[in-house]
């Protein structure tokens, strides 16, 4: 193994077994109690998606027919799936609905919880721990419950079949995520520096504006990219307030509007539900370790 | 808080500024945002779902008092006894599954390996990615005519003769969405866990090893007691959202065949907003609650409790 390679694994606790190998533990031992079951869970894990694509390029005439095909490759790659996809549906239309759904929501969620974020863990008034606890309890209240009433509401509210229905309801899981990320995020701030501030002379919002939040970019890096794949991936909320073809988000749209009749269209199904999980991928996939991070620092905190 | 001496350093403040330095009303102003989309969203909702589940509203109806009446309908209603039956076993099953299989594979993801981040990266593929995108794959890969898992099956491997009906009949289609449940399940457990497998100290690994441990007095004795609290938060949330799940089941069965597959949340659904009775679809999400707050309950304190008796803080 390289010096760099080893480098990279440097932050990971595993260095122990190195030295305290056994000699039964041999290389062969180690192939078939740990290389042999990572393979298969990642050949599991990943075979839907591989399975995603390689439909979504193939023409419908290799697709019905296994006989004469192998079906795990693509004799002819077609694109008319795509092209179908992009210009025979609304499918550009729901893609920028639920990206702007997405980027409203995610706006809302963070303003409001790096707010209630500071407020609960710098100003630190009389409840403030109570108020922390109650967001908290706020993120297990699942949607499944509020759909009902809240779809009462939306109609009332004159919001039916409207994306801000949608922008406004989408923060009630994203809130109480982004706060208890933000609070630990804050908490790791040293608070000597806004005392400094304070006594320079800097105002409250000042300090917030010029100190805490430069510092607290990652966390809300993290907050950002977990709300905005939350809302990309939004179900119920968007199947119970949108009705008309036009405004669905990109998930609703897939299984309402391109399920048509008994013959499933499976090779534009599988298209779109590429083209659909694409973004959230990319928009992952540059911010991996913050992802993981937050993640793993929400459950623990 | 200023000493006089400072005050004819600092720049001449308006009103505005010194009441937004003012802590109280700032404190208020920070809360509002948060707090007014929460109360307004999230609170009357709760309670307006329990007012709702014993009137008689339809859609484009006002309902009106009608007590027990819905509850006392979906009570002898075979549809609903047969849909809380089915979530337990649903829940039950899956999170087993989940937890079992997560924890292998956090298990191998923490030994030395190379690629470790992109490995973690590639894993968490199925949790990022639209759920009910993934249940349309899942729908495909069970489709009864040109499922590919038929086809291994029975055209290359000949273990059987007839494609496998996965959807058609109950079993089958249960045990169809329990299996793409614990799929999607799998990375969430195992990269959580694998973070509380790192934070376990190596040198008790060591001290054990000098004690001539096996591998599974290791597992059994450091590290499932250490990992207890954050598998007693993992296991909370993945009841809770595994009993409360509808994309799955809404998008690969919609609940069928003859509603067997049928979870509270999809039930609910299909009563409110389709069915028009928002009374009964509100009855059947309001009866998830008591499940679901014995299940958090019970999950959190039963696995909970460890942490203290192992003499740590209990923050």
């Amino acid at each position: 193994m390289t010096e760099t390679a080893d480098a990279g694994l440097a932050d990971a606790v595993t260095e122990r077994d190195v030295p305290t190998r056994l000699s039964w533990e041999s290389r062969s031992r180690r192939v078939v109690t740990i290389y042999v079951p990572l393979i298969c869970f990642l050949i599991i894990l990943l075979f839907p998606f591989y399975w995603m694509g390689i439909t979504a390029f193939k023409p419908d005439a290799e697709l019905l027919d296994y006989k004469h095909n192998n079906p795990f490759f693509i004799q002819h790659v077609t694109l008319a799936n795509i092209r179908k996809l992009l210009f025979e549906t609304e499918y550009p239309r729901w893609l920028m609905t639920t990206m702007g759904v997405a980027v409203g929501a995610t706006v809302l969620s963070l303003f409001s919880s790096v707010l209630a974020a500071y407020a609960i863990q710098r100003l630190r008034f009389r409840g403030s721990t109570t108020v922390g606890l109650l967001i908290y309890l706020a993120y297990l209240v699942p949607p499944s419950i509020l759909f009902i009433p809240l779809a009462t509401m939306v109609f009332q509210l004159g919001l039916f079949d409207s994306p801000f229905a949608l922008v406004l309801t989408y923060p009630t899981f994203l809130i109480p995520f982004c706060t208890w990320l933000l609070i630990g995020y804050f908490k790791s701030i040293p608070y000597e520096l806004e005392e400094c501030a304070l006594i320079d002379g800097a105002t409250r919002l000042q300090i917030l504006r010029r100190i805490t939040l430069p510092l607290a970019v990652p966390g809300l890096i993290s907050a950002g990219i977990f709300a905005f794949t939350l809302s990309w991936n939004e179900f119920i909320y968007a199947l119970a307030f949108i009705q008309s073809s036009e405004n669905k988000t990109v998930p609703v749209a897939i299984l309402t509007e391109l399920v048509t009749g008994d013959v499933y269209q499976w090779g534009a199904l599988m298209a779109g539900s590429l083209l659909g999980s694409l973004p959230v991928a990319i928009f992952y996939s540059f911010f991996v370790e913050y992802y993981v991070s937050s993640l793993t620092g929400a459950v623990k905190e | 808080m200023d000493a006089s001496v400072w005050t004819f350093k600092r720049p001449k403040q308006n009103a505005l500024v010194r009441l937004l330095d003012h802590k109280p009303f700032l404190t208020f102003l920070c809360m509002l945002p948060a707090g007014l989309l929460l109360l307004l969203f999230l609170t009357y909702p709760l309670g307006l779902g329990f007012w709702l589940s014993f009137t008689d509203t339809q859609i484009g109806q006002a309902g009106e008092w009608v007590g027990l009446e819905n509850f006392d309908s979906i009570l002898h209603d075979r549809v609903f006894i047969n849909t809380v039956w089915n979530t337990m076993f649903y829940t039950v099953v899956a999170t087993v599954g989940k937890f079992a299989l997560g924890l292998w594979l956090a298990l191998l993801l923490n030994e030395n390996l190379p690629f470790k981040s992109l490995l973690r990266a590639i894993i968490l593929l199925p949790f990022i990615v639209p759920t009910v995108l993934s249940a349309i794959a899942f729908w495909f890969l069970y489709d009864p005519q040109f499922s590919i898992i038929s086809y291994l099956l029975v055209d290359v491997l000949h273990l059987r003769t007839t494609y496998i009906d996965f959807l058609g009949t109950p079993w089958p289609a249960r045990w169809s969405l329990i299996a793409a449940n614990i799929w999607r399940g799998i990375p969430f457990v195992a990269i959580t866990l694998l973070a509380g497998l790192q934070t376990i100290s190596p040198s008790l690994y060591e001290a054990a090893l000098l004690d001539g441990s096996s591998g599974w007095q290791r597992f059994r004795f450091i590290t499932f007691p250490l990992l207890m609290p954050i598998l007693a938060i993992v296991l909370t949330f993945s009841v809770l959202f595994t009993f409360t799940d509808f994309q799955l089941v809404y998008a690969i069965t919609r609940g069928g065949p003859i509603d067997s597959t049928h979870l509270m949340a999809t039930l609910a659904f299909q009563r409110g907003i389709p069915g028009g009775q928002l009374g009964e679809g509100a009855a059947i999400a309001v009866s998830m609650i008591p499940f679901l707050i014995f299940a958090t309950l019970f999950s959190y304190f039963a696995l909970a409790r460890r942490k203290w008796q192992q003499g740590e803080s209990n923050d």
